[in-house]
């Protein structure tokens, strides 16, 4: 495939995935708001997700389509950050049954939206117009995901014994995969010379400060962590990919074309 | 104006929001233009949120009524620019309020995106029902992505914000 296509399934596969599995809590969370407001976070994922495959899909030409896109690619084809696949628990197998963890949830949200809102804000100047487009909708989108989790963030770390330990081992456990962030995947090396998109690498100062700031509100502690850096963004993903894609897909291959 | 353009602009006056039928498509700022081309009639819509499940019934909303009015048009999903509430005439925002939702305050074009470090301090947003500011935010995301759920202190009634946008 070739510039900017890569680059927008990138960004595509980031939303759906994401949108996937905050979509999780839906008629499961742990307040009757907080239900609502992740099934709202995930309706703007994916409704940026089918924005950015339609735009890839254009691309491509022939028969592509955001459908296509969506649910008959292979888990290896995804281009998501890792960050974005794991489940709502701690490090555990990827066909264990933990309860899910609210925490993880947020400071997953965090930590990507923290991100997504300066990548948005620098997409708006992108040479492909359509991507400056849907940047421009999507920063407005995120700026509100990004507000939700630094509240929830700071109340659980700043909150009781229990919610500031669980919000703790949730940093703990999902800051080392944020260093696929600050790597360059040949797609988004090409995208930045063709200036379609922007170098994520200049955008870390910023969001080191944003994170920081707000870790040191929530009274928790930012992980040192040097060792392997996650490549999900390349097709190398973690087992959890998988069964997400799984339940994702299964309806749409099983009766391909169906409509309702 | 030609007498087509205005044909279509009235065929389509009558069209609400799926979710909030006491404002038009034309209050709103969705639908955006009536243009006469050289291959036709073009109807331009700009979505709202990214993700907002009204807007595949808005479309259809929109084709079925020029069926009706016996009018051919192109639909035309235009994203940029992309959709504001600063496009919400001051009508539709009063409709809004006495339909019980908070109309959005105007959006803060001095909070840039490198400002985000901490919320910006917000403006005070009224209570529909007793017009009091003294209110609290509950969620962020109300019964849709498009409203933050309130609670007015003095009244007590709980409301929905039109977020700005």
């Amino acid at each position: 495939m070739s510039t900017p296509i890569d680059y927008l399934l990138h960004l595509a596969d980031n939303a759906v995935v994401l949108g996937q599995r905050n979509a999780e809590w839906c008629g499961h969370g742990p307040i009757l708001e907080e239900d609502m407001a992740l099934a709202n976070v995930s309706l703007d994922l994916i409704g940026q997700a089918r924005l950015l495959y339609q735009r890839a899909a254009e691309l491509m030409g022939g028969d592509a389509s955001e459908d296509k896109l969506a649910y008959f690619r292979g888990p290896h084809e995804f281009r998501n950050y890792t960050l974005l696949e794991l489940p709502h628990h701690g490090a555990l197998v990827g066909y264990a049954a933990a309860d899910r963890d609210y925490a993880t949830t947020i400071v997953r949200n965090f930590l990507y939206s923290a991100l997504m809102v300066h990548v948005w804000d620098g997409l708006q100047q992108s040479a492909d117009a359509s991507l400056a487009a849907i940047a421009a909708k999507s920063l407005k989108e995120t700026s509100y995901h990004l507000h939700h989790s630094r509240d929830w963030l700071v109340r659980m770390g700043d909150g009781t014994e229990e919610s500031h330990a669980r919000a703790q081992a949730a940093v703990n456990h999902l800051m080392p995969y944020t260093e696929e962030f600050w790597t360059t995947s040949p797609a988004e090396g090409a995208a930045v010379a063709a200036k379609v998109a922007i170098d994520v690498w200049a955008l870390r100062p910023a969001w080191d400060a944003l994170v920081n700031d707000a870790l040191e509100q929530a009274t928790l502690t930012r992980p040192n962590f040097h060792g392997y850096v996650t490549e999900g963004k390349i097709g190398l993903h973690s087992e959890h990919l998988s069964y997400l894609l799984g339940e994702m897909q299964g309806l749409a291959r099983a009766h391909p074309g169906a409509t309702w | 104006m030609s007498s087509v353009v205005d044909k279509v602009w009235a065929a389509l006056e009558p069209l609400t929001d799926p979710e909030i039928p006491v404002v038009t498509l034309r209050e709103l700022g969705i639908l955006r233009e009536v243009r006469e081309t050289p291959a036709g009639i073009e109807v331009v819509i700009t979505p709202t949120y990214s993700g907002c499940p009204a807007m595949g019934q808005i479309e259809d909303d929109v084709r079925a009524s020029l069926a009706q009015a016996g009018i051919e048009a192109r639909v035309i999903t235009q994203l940029a620019p992309a959709w504001t509430t600063d496009w919400m005439s001051d009508e539709a925002k009063e409709k809004l309020r006495a339909y019980g939702i908070a109309p959005p305050h105007q959006t803060r074009k001095d909070v840039s995106v490198v400002k985000f470090m901490r919320r910006p301090v917000e403006q005070a947003v009224a209570c529909p029902q007793c017009g009091s500011t003294h209110t609290v935010v509950t969620s962020e995301f109300g019964s849709t992505a498009c409203k933050a759920l309130y609670k007015c202190l003095d009244c007590q009634e709980p409301f929905d914000y039109f977020k700005p946008y």
